[in-house]
């Protein structure tokens, strides 16, 4: 069949594999915007800054304190996700009472200053950050090779969406933090301290994005501009999937990943602007997202 | 001002309480008294203040002076998640059932504080409706159902005072009667309520005293006992 379509089996699954990976990482990050925008109502600019920050914080364990890579993967998200505590604590908690545009403002100016610092200390050629020996390597699974670290990103990051979106929906912590994205008022009026876990909720986002950034490493380099060309299609698959759907923005990231790989294929030409085009037509069917509910 | 009489100590003890929302002066000095184990209502017109009484005890509106002890405690001034912790139950009016919570997580949502709630088991009896209806969305349910629902998860908590604000509103008369059967069975366990209403005919059938509210304060105290004699005192307080 792929014969026929003038399309050998090896550049299909080998651009489908492509599209996995790019769709783990639009998962990875969306999901974290998701999550702080259903419970603190802002829209995190700064996420992909902070996705570039988990990168390089795992650089800097890497080759300065000569951590290895576990323990640089184990430790970047609790770094980032500390940081994100501390801009939660010391400035985004300040504007929930104006309007979300001030939440917008605030995170896009900390991206830039973000980037900007990082530009300033390494410029923009990009550190290469070694794939572990352990996961060095690769399978030949017959129809394609698969390489040992991108299986390992793949799976990571499903275990860690999903786990998330168990943790949201089917937990009692969970039923804290919808019942509290609904009327926290209410919920600090049974007894549980609001504050601290719209803290803590923000620190897990950013800790999403810090995972992502580590285990990014490796594939595209580290680089202080990485964020800033994801972030702009990880906002449109915020947006395809419905702002702050848990399900809709893991599935959406992984979906449209997929996509972009097949348009690789297919219609390369295309292949830097399928996502803006589905959103477009999204946006007009259904203007909440495929997974949104109306407000 | 009357006075709550009677020898028992207060459990909740309001002095001159004045209440802030933003700008706007809500609360004008409210007096009064909770012994352990009574139902007391609040009775009042629109915008009198009552459920402003109730969220100031709950620290939701923050802006507040005066005194309000609960069993010796001030609750001006101390954390808002800590004053539910020291055994006080809300439930709110329009009832705050979540949308995205089923009736199971909806019930089982607000921590248990203290030792001494009922068990999910003694809440179904007393509430038959809910049974079954666990994996429901919590406002699939009907008013009424709600307004249990609403209660109920109260009762898990070990909470010992509860504040109900409005229980009965746009409820039908059978749905009334049956959270009148409910309140009663909470007293009869020894509960105490505080109750806020505009239907005065139902607070009668399960209150202790009435306090009568206007402008943000407390102007009179009727005990249930007394409520034939003063019948047109209260028309003319509620505008009835």
């Amino acid at each position: 069949m792929f014969e026929m379509l003038g399309i050998p089996p090896q550049v299909l699954f080998g651009q489908l594999l492509l599209g996995l990976i790019n769709g783990s990482f639009y998962a990875l990050l969306s999901l974290g915007l998701a999550v702080i925008f259903g419970m603190l109502n802002v829209i995190n600019f700064a996420h992909g800054a902070l996705y570039m920050v988990g990168a390089f914080v795992a650089w800097l364990l890497l080759t300065q304190l000569g951590l290895g890579y576990w323990w640089a993967f184990a430790l970047t998200p609790f770094i980032v996700g500390a940081f994100g505590i501390l801009l939660e604590k010391t400035m985004l908690s300040r504007l929930y009472k104006l309007d979300h545009l001030y939440g917008l403002l605030l995170t896009f100016g900390l991206a830039l200053i973000l980037e900007g610092l990082f530009r300033h200390q390494y410029g923009v050629s990009g550190q290469p950050y070694p794939v572990p020996p352990s996961l060095s390597g690769g399978q030949n699974l017959g129809f394609m090779f698969l390489p040992n670290y991108r299986g390992w990103v793949i799976a990571c990051s499903l275990v860690v969406c999903f786990g998330t979106w168990f943790a949201i929906e089917r937990t009692r912590l969970g039923a804290y933090l919808r019942a509290a994205t609904e009327n926290p008022v209410l919920v600090q009026a049974f007894g549980i301290n609001v504050p601290v876990m719209v803290s803590l909720t923000y620190g897990f986002g950013v800790a999403l994005a810090g995972l992502a950034g580590v285990l990014a490493a490796p594939i595209y380099q580290v680089n202080p501009l990485m964020g800033s060309n994801l972030i702009i299609i990880v906002f449109a698959v915020v947006v395809i999937g419905g702002m702050g759907s848990i399900l809709g923005a893991i599935l959406t990231g992984i979906g449209l990943g997929l996509l972009e790989g097949l348009t690789k294929v297919f219609y390369p030409e295309a292949s830097n602007i399928v996502v803006f085009v589905v959103m477009a037509i999204v946006l007009m069917i259904k203007p909440a997202g495929l997974f949104g509910r109306e407000r | 001002m009357p006075d709550a009489g009677g020898t028992k100590t207060a459990m909740l003890e309001i002095r001159d309480l004045q209440a802030w929302y933003g700008e706007s002066h809500v609360l004008h000095g409210v007096n009064l008294d909770i012994r352990q184990g009574e139902v007391v209502t609040l009775l009042g017109r629109n915008g009198a203040g009552k459920t402003s009484t109730m969220r100031s005890i709950m620290g939701i509106i923050p802006k507040r002076t005066g005194t309000i002890r609960f069993e010796g405690k001030e609750l001006i001034g101390m954390a808002q998640h800590r004053i539910p912790r020291l055994g006080i139950g809300y439930v709110p009016e329009e009832r705050g059932i979540f949308s995205s919570l089923s009736v199971d997580e909806n019930l089982m949502l607000p921590p248990v504080i203290r030792s001494g709630g009922m068990t999910v088991q003694q809440i179904y009896e007393l509430f038959p409706n809910l049974k079954g209806r666990g994996s429901t969305q919590g406002t699939r349910l009907s008013g009424g159902e709600q307004q249990m629902l609403a209660i109920a998860r109260i009762l898990r908590t070990g909470a010992n005072l509860i504040l109900l604000d409005e229980p009965t509103e746009g409820l039908a008369p059978v749905i009334i009667e049956q959270i009148g059967v409910a309140v009663r069975a909470l007293k009869q366990r020894g509960f105490t309520i505080l109750l806020v209403e505009q239907n005065f005919r139902f607070a009668s059938t399960i209150a202790d005293r009435h306090y009568v509210m206007e402008e943000g304060h407390i102007v009179d105290m009727i005990p249930n006992d007394q409520l034939a004699q003063n019948m047109d005192k209260l028309h003319s307080y509620l505008g009835v």
